[in-house]
């Protein structure tokens, strides 16, 4: 089975899709440490596109091209960086490997359209991703969290919450 | 028909059919279901973040926890993802082993699983007892091999722990004789079983166009007539070089699922047996002598997939150049095939709930994570 590679579907996006695709840049992980070699810059082969033309492109993937099963949606916290890494991955129900979409978004104002209006597989994905590192995923039928307690405060998954402590527990005694 | 006032009931999170710690919010007509809302997070632990303060070795244990049917599976896949990370060789006989224990686990899960799923239908125990004393045989084979009955932490970078203890082979031959004899009874005592007739014909139906796009894995899928197998889709480790096929079903409803479940026995022991047949010839030993098991994988993230017995597993991993993962996400089976569980019951009657939710077969530990 032959299926596009990441630099194909990276050329058929430009194409069709101008402006979804975006120019991956090198990211560094965490701070440089005080001793030894710093480690290498995080970078990706995979497709960055724009946020706001998501739904456009994992729409052009099934309608056009085919990859009709959204596998999986997985976050990334860069927190030295500043943004949040979304990653989807397509595949063919014929088979074969995934095309995976990325995307970036600033920590600061993390909002992404969501797939669930047309792709009612993204439901618990990103309600989990919404519920672990508080995405705001604009179109949502039912953005409500899907492990926490409704009334729970901050974002589990984040890197930046506090692993120790017990903030959460009897805060109303 | 006389419109009746509607009700909420909870289903849940204390019931014996939940499979676990699982709670239904049941809007209700009378006794249909006009709608339904699954309740997560009895048994969160945020699996994730403790994972991702572990060391990769220290993770291998704990994906056992996941899903604690097939903690085989669930070892593979996190095995794989890290050894693609960083860039570890399995020898030959290794991923052989590796495959036997995998297809063993998805014949003791599906006997479990339409074991319980019989005890959902009111038919007590005895279907149960059946497929627990198959399983029974299986985790003797598991302890022998591995040391542990469930938890089976077995798989390491590269190979798995140990070699398969000398008197394996044969009693696993003995397992495969005895085998076919117990699927049959098991597929007699049910397919021809009024109860089972009139509880799972034409119940929860789930249409292929639906499946596909509520992104469905396993035999779910499967049983909805979408014949798409990772193994066979993408194939991983060894799965190339056995003869296998893929089981489908027509509708879509409860007793497509059954019956696909039932194949896929039959079809794990075909794999089964190719693998006794070519294990003596297979390359190098156990594990690779150069994996270092305590990794320390370059700046990358990786992806695998298997198909574990309940349906797609997948481990997304992200290095950051240290021993521990910087992200580590599960992408499990049993909680994407629930997302269909509105869709499936809306229209049936509140007993039928059960039984549909105990064909789609889950865990709560691995729902929840």
């Amino acid at each position: 089975m032959a299926r596009l590679s990441p630099a194909e579907l990276r050329e058929r996006l430009e194409r069709d899709l101008p402006g979804a695709v975006v120019e991956t840049t090198p990211l560094q992980i965490s701070p440089p440490p005080a001793h030894g070699p710093p480690p290498g810059p995080y970078s990706t082969d995979d497709t960055l596109v724009a946020p706001d033309l998501l739904v456009e492109a994992a729409c052009y993937l099934r309608d056009q091209l085919g990859y009709a099963f959204l596998s999986d949606l997985a976050v990334v916290d860069f927190l030295h960086a500043g943004l949040f890494e979304l990653m989807y991955r397509f595949y063919h129900v014929d088979g074969g490997p995934a095309l995976v979409l990325k995307l970036r978004v600033p920590r600061a104002d993390p909002r992404v359209p969501s797939l669930t209006p047309r792709w009612p597989g993204a439901n618990f994905h990103e309600r989990e991703a919404l519920d672990l590192f508080g995405i705001i995923f604009d179109g949502h039928p039912y953005p409500k969290r899907i492990y926490m307690w409704d009334e729970f405060e901050g974002w589990p998954m984040r890197k930046d919450f506090p692993r120790q402590g017990d903030k959460y527990i009897g805060e109303d005694e | 028909m006389l419109k009746t006032e509607e009700l909420q009931i909870n289903i849940g999170p204390q019931h014996p059919s939940t499979h676990g710690v699982f709670r239904m919010v049941v809007t209700l007509d009378g006794e249909t279901v006009i709608d339904l809302k699954p309740v997560f997070g009895y048994l969160h632990r945020n699996h994730e973040q403790i994972a991702e303060q572990n060391s990769y070795l220290q993770n291998m244990p704990y994906t056992d926890r996941l899903d604690y049917f097939n903690s085989m599976a669930n070892n593979h896949a996190y095995a794989m993802a890290v050894e693609r990370l960083a860039g570890i060789a399995v020898p030959e006989r290794a991923e052989y082993i590796r495959v036997l224990m995998v297809e063993l686990t998805r014949i003791l899960n599906h006997a479990g699983a339409l074991g319980f799923l019989l005890n959902d239908m009111g038919m007590w125990q005895t279907q149960l007892a059946f497929g627990m004393r198959e399983r029974e045989k299986i985790l003797d084979l598991f302890e022998a091999a591995s040391g542990a009955r469930l938890m089976c932490n077995y798989f390491r970078f590269g190979g798995v722990a140990r070699d398969l203890p000398p008197d394996f082979v044969p009693h696993l031959r003995e397992l495969l004789v005895a085998m076919p004899a117990f699927v049959d009874e098991l597929e007699r005592l049910l397919r021809e079983n009024e109860i089972l007739i009139q509880r799972s014909e034409g119940i929860g139906i789930l249409p292929k166009e639906l499946a596909l796009a509520y992104s469905v894995t396993g035999p779910v899928l499967r049983g909805s007539g979408v014949p798409y197998d990772v193994r066979k889709a993408e194939p991983y480790s060894v799965y190339d070089r056995f003869d296998f096929d893929v089981p489908v079903g027509s509708v879509g409803d409860v007793y497509d699922r059954f019956l696909v479940r039932i194949e896929e026995m039959r079809q794990s022991r075909r794999i089964i047996e190719q693998i006794i047949e070519q294990l003596p010839d297979a390359q190098g030993g156990h594990i690779n002598p150069k994996a270092r098991q305590n990794v320390r994988p370059p700046v990358a993230d990786s992806y695998a997939r298997i198909e574990s017995p309940k349906g797609e597993l997948g481990f997304y991993l992200v290095s950051d150049g240290s021993t521990r993962p910087y992200r580590y996400k599960v992408r499990a089976p049993s909680f994407i095939n629930l997302t269909p569980l509105g869709d499936m019951c809306r229209g049936y009657k509140v007993a039928d709930v059960v039984v549909i939710l105990g064909s789609i077969d889950i865990v709560m530990g691995e729902v929840d994570r």
